[in-house]
């Protein structure tokens, strides 16, 4: 019998896990992946919103804003990369100069500090690569930019050091209200809680049927992404945004917070929650939309495309409370909710100590080493390290320079990686331009010898197989 | 009978004309070299094919060889079959031999790469 | 800090052939960096046959190509240093080199040698739409892995793209006991040599779909299928004319790019038709003393043209440690690519102070039939050649005589032109 089971493993679940693992309670984590951060946390625009853009009064709007202030001191803690870059949000009409400043008083009221309403040509000055069509820019220094498998994991390995429980390839297949709590029930058994946390992004609410909750809908929203080898990494500083225009919603060009350029993304409503395709017209749309806002973006530098799906409610908010007595929904968690996932594990938080009595845990470790990012070190350090562990220096992914030692730490740590995307998202080896051409051979030798396996047992991603006898 | 051929001893990919007459070459045009007109005689009267592959030795690591003659190509399939199926220890080296004569086609099967 | 005369950068068949023809043309001190755990690169992989028809004047496999070499290297007593990863080089030619035992290291050279070859275009490159699914792999992969690692990636196969390495593995995957339902060509023209598509495809009775291209990919996690379409002249798929083949496998032959970022770093001037360095007539790049061969120069097709090419970077290498400085760029003519010809090497030619012959090699834009190679120099015609047919797999390689160059002060051109 656990307090807490937190269904799902994304960034709300993890930051969620990371919080309650603060105070004297047994906590469960469940996923159906065998791996944290393999859905909506995965795939999206890694930005760290300002928070100008949700209405003022919502949910989205104050914990867009908290998060976005708590992001800088959590990312030095747990060791995630986080950059604050600011950001732009662009017009390419005079006429609608009133459209920006509506999202400037929208921001204002939301309680986002230092914007300003500045011209073409000071944002052409600012980021010379601005298409002379753009006519004005809201400039927003607070937002910034994270990596947003660095940030889940960093939560994950924070509450599990601190003890909470990961069942991961376990997928919830029903839940039942039990004497004292509720009754979870999984393709590997049941599991028994006082509380449960309904953290399961696109399918939050089937999650919440299966507890009898009906009262929302989380309608999967495709958006494709194409994203450029570093050499276009310099191409804007700034994440830029663009007003919807009469093409529709716009998309952004951004910077990644490892040096490549990202583009994107679409918006489609779907209805299948697994539909994580991209499609030629999707990806044509984010080339000409981008287009609009930065000039000659070097569109034969794309070294990979993706779609993510980003869970939207049909409230228009973030579905965040006690359901049913003891059930509490995190749904609804759409953009700005990367931002927003340490402040809603906070409110969580908040909400359960109505129910119970939060104590603090003595020996709760507050910080989290990541996997060691051996080109950004010192050569000093480098070679300190080498010196300690000669496996770092042995590089297999050349691309991003990722050596032996790290790949093994990403497989050999807690709630280490045991798939080739589960190293990627640790390491970085074979997120490059080569796409891991060179180094998944090596890292498939090295997986298989630390997992104790088979070559053909080596998966990409997903879920652990059910072998047949076959 | 005209056929067309394409010669395959070297990357130039010489594109041959061959006259036939009762299933035996004519006259052979196209090629640059002597080896052009050698394949189209071969390859009109008895096609043949080099083979190169792996055997994976005792020790787990794969070892490349190749039939140092060619093998006649409807035996390609025949032939894979039994080099996989022989038997290797490490180390070896180039050149060493794996089978002396392969399923009677004459062709010895050779280690191309020092391993171990 | 160590000092070398020479540092050659790659371990495969450009940087070997570069070191034995430096120490024969009198370098003493050179080293050479591999970033494997031995000398052969690429070649290691490629067991197939069909190598050094030129250089050995026998036919060899990968392997045994690369052997030859590796045993010449070591019998002239060249330090090799396996298990290198250079990190940079600057401009003024500190080579930042790793290593597991020796950690970070500085290392100065009198001259480098470019050789760290290529890499192929990856399925983000070629913007395919669909899933991500695992079971795509790029040709040279899915070679690593069924030659050197002994593991077959999959049963049910189709290829996209008809390069070399994508022919090789059709067979490869055949030979092993998958069946290879098709190789997809975007272009109406295969990427790959001749023989390849006799002997890979034809031999096996896979088709090879000539204007296709995969417009999607299927299955979340494991691949399931792809959706194969015929394209137009503007190479856009037509409606109508997709076909699902199911498959656990797609291998992607797509092209092969130069892997010049540790020259971009080092300033070398890269020339964007080739994604290599803009190199003379002794293959040196922009930068003095630092020069390039194989195929991080530009893509070959044949490893014997790899070899002759390197062989004449070590030469020049060694002609600009004896001499100390570079030639005076100044003095030196453009080789200038036109009708029908998409790039040369060289792009710039010293007149006045050639080693040796000069070979001008190049790719022509499309598929020529009955058409002549016209090199020229201003408007004195240097060379005339007739050819019966040319495609652009085949790399065309040029010999103009040192003596028909001497004090040619005019740009060269070279073009194709129809009979």
């Amino acid at each position: 019998m656990y307090d807490v089971i937190i269904i799902g493993g994304g960034v709300t679940g993890c930051a969620a896990a990371a919080e309650l693992a603060k105070y004297r309670l047994s906590v469960c984590l469940v996923e159906k992946e065998s791996d944290v951060c393999e859905g909506t946390s995965k795939a999206n625009s890694a930005i760290v919103h300002a928070g100008f853009d949700a209405e003022p009064g919502t949910l989205k709007a104050k914990l867009n804003v908290r998060g976005n202030a708590m992001m800088a001191e959590l990312s030095q803690k747990l060791d995630f990369a986080f950059r604050n870059n600011g950001a732009m949000v662009l017009c390419f009409e005079d006429s609608q100069l009133s459209d920006l400043e509506k999202l400037k008083e929208k921001g204002e009221k939301n309680g986002v500090p230092d914007l300003t309403i500045i011209s073409g040509d000071k944002a052409r000055a600012l980021e010379p690569k601005l298409s002379a069509e753009v006519k004005y820019a809201l400039l927003a220094p607070t937002s910034g930019i994270v990596c947003p498998f660095e940030m889940t994991l960093a939560f994950a390995e924070n509450a599990y050091a601190n003890g909470v429980e990961f069942r991961l390839s376990t997928e919830v297949t029903g839940i039942e209200k039990s004497a004292d709590g509720w009754c979870v029930k999984t393709d590997k058994g049941e599991i028994l809680g006082s509380y449960v946390f309904n953290c399961a992004g696109v399918y939050a609410d089937k999650i919440a049927e299966m507890a009898g909750i009906r009262d929302f809908s989380i309608t999967p929203r495709k958006g494709e992404y194409m994203l450029m080898d570093k050499d276009a990494g310099g191409t804007v500083s700034r994440t830029i945004f663009q007003l919807p225009t009469k093409m529709g919603k716009g998309v952004l060009v951004t910077p990644t917070v490892h040096g490549n350029l990202l583009v994107g993304p679409t918006a489609e409503n779907i209805d299948d929650k697994e539909n994580t395709a991209t499609t030629s017209q999707g990806l044509a749309e984010v080339r000409s939309k981008s287009a609009l806002s930065v000039d000659g973006l070097p569109f034969n530098k794309v070294i990979t495309s993706f779609t993510g799906l980003r869970a939207v409610g049909d409230t228009h908010d973030f579905i965040i409370g006690e359901a049913a007595d003891g059930f509490f929904n995190a749904a609804g968690i759409e953009s700005p909710g990367l931002t927003s996932a340490p402040a809603i594990a906070e409110m969580l938080r908040e909400l359960l100590s109505k129910k119970t009595d939060l104590v603090p845990k003595d020996g709760h470790i507050d910080t989290r080493k990541g996997v060691v990012h051996f080109a950004a070190l010192s050569r000093e350090e480098q070679n300190a390290l080498i010196a300690r562990e000669p496996a770092y220096g042995n590089i297999v992914c050349r691309c991003e320079t990722v050596t032996e030692g790290e790949i093994l730490d990403a497989i050999s740590r807690p709630l280490g990686a045991t798939t080739l995307d589960g190293v990627k998202r640790r390491t970085r080896a074979g997120m490059g331009r080569c796409q891991a051409g060179f180094c998944s051979p090596k890292t498939i030798l090295l997986l298989k010898e630390k997992l104790g396996c088979g070559i053909g047992d080596i998966r990409k991603n997903g879920r652990e197989e059910v072998k047949d006898d076959a | 009978m005209t056929m067309e051929l394409t010669c395959i001893n070297c990357p130039m990919g010489c594109e041959l004309t061959v006259e036939t007459e009762n299933g035996e070459v004519v006259s052979v045009s196209g090629n640059t070299c002597k080896r052009g007109e050698i394949y189209a005689h071969s390859e009109i009267t008895a096609p043949t094919r080099t083979v190169t592959t792996t055997v994976i030795s005792a020790e787990g690591r794969p070892v490349p060889v190749k039939t140092a003659q060619p093998i006649p190509k409807d035996k390609i399939f025949e032939c894979t079959a039994a080099i996989k199926s022989a038997v290797i220890h490490l180390p070896v080296k180039v050149g060493d031999v794996v089978i002396d004569d392969l399923l009677g086609t004459g062709s010895q099967v050779t280690v191309t790469k020092s391993v171990g | 800090m160590r000092e070398f005369d020479l540092v050659i950068v790659g371990g495969g068949p450009a940087g070997m052939a570069a070191a034995v023809s430096a120490k024969e043309h009198g370098l003493e001190n050179i080293v050479i960096l591999e970033r494997d755990s031995e000398l052969g690169g690429i070649l290691n992989q490629c067991i197939h046959n069909g190598f050094g028809l030129h250089t050995f004047k026998e036919e060899l496999t990968g392997p045994e190509y690369a052997e030859r070499y590796a045993v010449k290297v070591r019998e002239m007593g060249i330090p090799v240093e396996t298990d290198t990863m250079v990190l940079d080089i600057s401009a003024d030619r500190v080579v930042t080199i790793l290593n597991r035992g020796r950690g970070v290291e500085e290392i100065k050279a009198k001259s480098v040698i470019l050789a760290m070859g290529c890499r192929e275009r990856p399925r983000g490159a070629l913007n395919i739409p669909g899933y991500r699914p695992q079971g795509v792999y790029t040709a040279g992969t899915a070679q690593k892995l069924v030659n050197c690692e002994g593991y077959v990636p999959g049963k049910e196969v189709v290829i996209l793209g008809s390069g070399d390495i994508g022919l090789i593995m059709a067979r490869r995957m055949s030979l092993e006991g998958a069946h290879v339902a098709a190789v997809a060509e975007l272009m109406p023209y295969s990427s790959g040599l001749k023989r390849n598509i006799v002997q890979c495809l034809d031999d096996y009775g896979i088709p090879l779909l000539l204007s296709h291209t995969v417009v999607d990919i299927k299955g979340k996690e494991k691949l399931e299928g792809v959706v194969i379409a015929q394209v137009d002249e503007k190479n856009a798929p037509i409606a109508g004319t997709e076909q699902f083949y199911p498959c656990d496998t797609l291998l992607l032959s797509c092209g092969l790019i130069p892997e010049n970022e540790l020259s971009k770093n080092c300033g070398v001037e890269i020339d964007p038709r080739t994604n290599g360095p803009v190199v003379d007539e002794g293959l040196e790049t922009s930068i003095d003393g630092v020069f390039a061969c194989g195929n991080v120069l530009h893509v070959h097709d044949l490893v014997d043209f790899v070899s002759e090419e390197a062989a004449r970077a070590g030469e020049s290498a060694a002609a600009f440690v004896k001499r100390g400085c570079t030639a005076d760029d100044t003095a030196a003519i453009k080789v200038i690519p036109q009708n029908g010809v998409r790039y040369t090497v060289p792009a710039q030619i010293h007149t006045a102070d050639l080693l040796g012959d000069v070979h001008i090699r190049f790719r022509v834009t499309g598929v020529f039939k009955n058409c002549e190679i016209v090199i020229k120099a201003g408007e004195t015609e240097l060379l005339r050649r007739k050819s019966r047919i040319l495609v652009p797999s085949e790399m065309l390689d040029i010999i103009i005589k040192k003596d028909r160059l001497a004090g040619v002060s005019e740009d060269i051109t070279a073009a194709i032109e129809e009979v």
